[in-house]
């Protein structure tokens, strides 16, 4: 690892203050992802502002009935607080299916959302990666590709997201609450935090350099009831997705009234499926309706030359989930 | 090698005295001689003092002092490890399990990937299982850390070390460290009501588990000798209060037939 130094702000204020507003500076949330890229020689900071322990790590209530997330509080203890399993069961559900306890028990909320991927082309320092190094050439492109994304895509990068935690975020709903150095704050919507690689794949999101995650909004509860997230991995426990599907669902009697639909580990970003919830209201709930919104979620899925059984699988998986969502009662 | 003008150890006589003290040691053959070419005849004597008046292995452990050119970015941190703290300078990129393992001696808490993949760092830091080798020392000012050194109440084994003992909870025992912690943690986490992404509803408090959620709960932590049965049993006993014999036994023909031709 390379030397850096170590700052240890006391509130978000000097946190800010502090950070570089260039590449050089990280924040070090639980450090599960970014300690690790460090020993790999992938990211190479000079400075690491620890913000594990600013004091957003409360779950409080919003005037809109909705539930705002600190940024700092960790996964465990955000999965299983009492509001989020009563009123965001597929939230938990979503993030328990990641890691394991003790990862858990150190990544925070704001952490999550920006975890980078886990291409193995950004892992292995001496290969090409646009991502880790801009300019060298996306490896996966041509080569081993067969976890890489379906959508999205661009020639200079076919990574995707590895968070389960974010996939139920699209599906709910959910909006980014970010600090800015000047003491001002903005919202973000959460289909608009994270982006597409396009010709930039070293920005995973919008955040401008320096800006400071403070808490994940979640509106008013939605599915509370019907709700499932179905993983599917290459062993049953501590393993990333080959894809994922988050579903909540309304329904009135067998008839759906509201979906939130997502997919992960098949794009740059966690897959937000607008036209498949709009396209499942008013239906009713079955195995024939599930497929139909299923073949219209990978209707325009652009496979590469290692990744076409995602196709199939992902169909299968986000059937599974709508079927198990819908069994609920 | 710098040239000495010791005499080898094949040219130094050894008083029986010394020649028990090491072979009490264990330090045979090419060890012994380089042993005896860092050590002077008066150095061993003196070695014998402590090492037969009391355990030379238990006595508190002591920090060296770091190179100081290894420490480009010097910190001081108090890390309060089983109730003792330790005042310690440590350089940024110090993880906890290298200030455990390389400078506080206690070597309980294994290194195996130093990636956060196996576990067998496992520590638990405020009460909760983390991985020591992903998080830095300077992350850990007015923390307490247990490790596994920790956990035994005097000579008493703590419930879990020594379900691990009745189930053969291991083989090779690297992994054990990490596991105990892991499991020591997750009982707590069961007594919370914790749930699992293998729990039915989530909406449901978890506080009886089941054998498929401590096999979800200690996904975790890797053995590569494959003792599973035997953790989750070891963790089941302690967690259900409820004694039991081990329960492995070789499959029959016809199980063994089923697995065969099991799709």
């Amino acid at each position: 690892m390379r030397p850096f130094q170590f700052h240890s702000p006391s509130n978000a204020a000097e946190a800010l203050q502090k950070h570089s507003r260039d590449q050089k500076t990280h924040y070090l949330g639980g450090g599960t992802n970014l300690i690790d890229l460090m020993k790999e020689d992938v990211e190479r900071p000079d400075h690491l502002i620890e913000v594990a322990d600013l004091p957003f790590k409360e779950i409080t209530q919003t005037a809109n009935g909705g539930l705002m997330l600190g940024a700092t509080l960790n996964n465990t203890e955000t999965a299983n607080h009492k509001l989020v399993r009563k009123n965001y069961p597929l939230l938990t559900m979503a993030m328990l299916s990641a890691a394991t306890e003790q990862i858990r028990n150190m990544a925070t909320n704001g952490g999550n959302l920006l975890q980078r991927t886990r291409c193995p082309y950004y892992f292995e320092t001496s290969m090409p990666c646009n991502k880790r190094e801009p300019g060298s050439g996306c490896g996966a492109l041509n080569g081993a590709n067969s976890k890489s994304a379906l959508f999205g895509w661009s020639e200079s990068c076919v990574a995707t997201h590895p968070s389960d935690m974010c996939v139920a975020l699209a599906a709910l709903n959910a909006k980014v609450h970010v600090g800015q150095a000047d003491g001002s704050s903005r919202v973000i919507p959460f289909t608009e935090f994270h982006r597409l690689p396009g010709d930039q794949p070293e920005k995973d999101t919008n955040l401008e350099t320096g800006e400071l995650i403070t808490g994940i909004e979640l509106p008013e509860s939605e599915f509370p009831d019907h709700y499932y997230y179905y993983k599917v991995r290459e062993r049953s426990s501590y393993a990333f997705a080959l894809v994922s599907a988050a579903v909540g669902l309304q329904m009135q009697g067998n008839t759906i009234t509201k979906a939130g639909l997502a997919l992960g580990k098949v794009a740059h970003k966690p897959w937000k499926l607008e036209n498949v919830e709009r396209y499942l209201e008013g239906k009713e709930a079955s195995l024939s309706t599930f497929e139909a919104a299923a073949d219209l979620a990978f209707e325009d899925a652009q496979p590469l030359s290692k990744n076409e059984y995602k196709i199939e699988l992902g169909k299968k998986t986000l059937v599974q989930a709508l079927v198990r969502a819908a069994a609920r009662s | 090698m710098k040239p000495s003008n010791q005499p080898s150890s094949q040219d130094r006589k050894l008083g029986k005295e010394e020649e028990q003290l090491l072979d009490e040691l264990g330090i045979f053959g090419q060890s012994r001689r380089t042993f005896l070419n860092q050590m002077s005849a008066a150095g061993i004597s003196l070695m014998a003092v402590p090492y037969f008046t009391s355990d030379v292995f238990a006595q508190a452990p002591k920090a060296p002092d770091l190179d100081p050119e290894s420490l480009l970015n010097a910190l001081e941190v108090n890390l309060k490890i089983n109730g003792d703290t330790y005042p310690l300078q440590v350089d940024s990129r110090m993880t906890l399990l290298d200030a455990l393992r390389e400078r506080l001696n206690l070597t309980g808490s294994k290194k195996g990937c130093d990636h956060g993949q196996c576990g067998a760092c496992t520590v638990l830091i405020d009460g909760k299982r983390k991985l020591s080798c992903l998080t830095l020392s300077a992350t850990c000012k007015d923390k307490e850390i247990t490790t596994v050194e920790g956990l035994a109440q005097g000579t008493g084994l703590h419930p879990v070390q020594a379900a691990f003992l009745k189930h053969d909870g291991f083989q090779c025992g690297y992994c054990t460290p990490g596991q105990i912690c892991s499991a020591v943690s997750l009982l707590d986490e069961a007594k919370r009501g914790e749930v699992s992404y293998v729990t039915e509803n989530v909406k449901d408090e978890v506080t009886q588990l089941s054998d498929k959620e401590i096999r979800e709960r200690m996904s975790g932590n890797i053995c590569r000798c494959g003792a599973y049965n035997n953790i989750v049993q070891a963790i089941q006993e302690v967690h259900s209060g409820k004694a039991e014999m081990p329960r492995w036994e070789f499959a029959t023909e016809q199980e063994l037939e089923a697995s065969r031709t099991a799709e």
